[in-house]
């Protein structure tokens, strides 16, 4: 079961510069964990200390954000598409 | 250092003339190489999700959005370079609120928006450790 793992640019420096891996997952939490497995340095990046994931840390499998699914528990289809999408904000004052 | 055209500067800028006194936002479309130059060559306007009350001096792009830019760009071979926003009445200087909510290697352009009319851009990049906003030129 393989999967295609999106990082976003923000990320891709811990990641030795890739926009995409291919892993072996059947979950986005199997997908992300297999990602911070491959590249250690980005694991203080997705992950809390205590093990979640951050806050600012979203995944989609497909379209859909895993937070309106079953988390890091929703299923990949095998040749699915797992991205991983920062928040952003800001403002002037 | 930031290279975009003219045109896109434009659009940039009148994005931020049509929300004031409010604050817009979008994603800079481009082409994107770790060690070198980035070329933005689109935008792709998003609504600010702040609630209406909050939008004078704050901005937010929920995940759908930034998704729905990610795809954009993959689908022309291109990338999510960064984020633009304007300040209404106020300088186009990164706020500490800014810093807090950026990531490192993101761009980010900042507009000035003076009584409806947009002023200054510059773009900034967040520093490895947070501490700080790093202004890099626009090349237009
Ligand atoms: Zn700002």
């Amino acid at each position: 079961m393989a999967v295609t793992l999106f990082i976003p640019a923000a990320l891709r420096p811990f990641a030795d510069n890739k926009a995409a891996v291919i892993l072996p997952a059947k979950t986005a939490g199997e997908a992300v964990a297999a990602l911070a497995a491959a590249y250690p340095d980005i694991q203080q990046h997705l992950y809390e200390p205590g093990g979640a994931l951050r806050s600012f840390v979203n995944l989609f499998v497909g379209d859909t954000n895993i937070k309106n699914a079953d988390g890091l528990n929703t299923p990949v289809p095998d040749g699915g598409e797992v991205t991983l999408v920062p928040a952003i904000a800001g403002g002037c004052l | 250092m930031l290279r975009m055209t003219s045109s896109l500067a434009r659009e940039i800028r009148a994005q931020g003339e049509a929300a004031y006194p409010n604050e817009c936002c979008g994603a800079l479309l481009g082409l994107w190489d770790p060690e070198g130059v980035r070329e933005a060559t689109g935008i792709f306007p998003i609504p600010n999700a702040r609630e209406s009350g909050e939008q004078y001096h704050r901005f937010v792009i929920t995940p759908e959005d930034f998704l729905r830019a990610e795809k954009a760009a993959r689908a022309e071979g291109l990338e999510v370079l960064g984020f633009y926003h304007s300040h209404p009445d106020h300088p186009a200087a990164p706020s500490d609120y800014d810093r807090e909510h950026a990531l490192p290697v993101y761009a980010y352009v900042i507009t000035a928006v003076a009584d409806g009319r947009a002023e200054a851009m510059t773009s900034w990049r967040l520093s490895p450790d947070r501490a700080r906003f790093d202004p890099e030129d626009i090349l237009i």
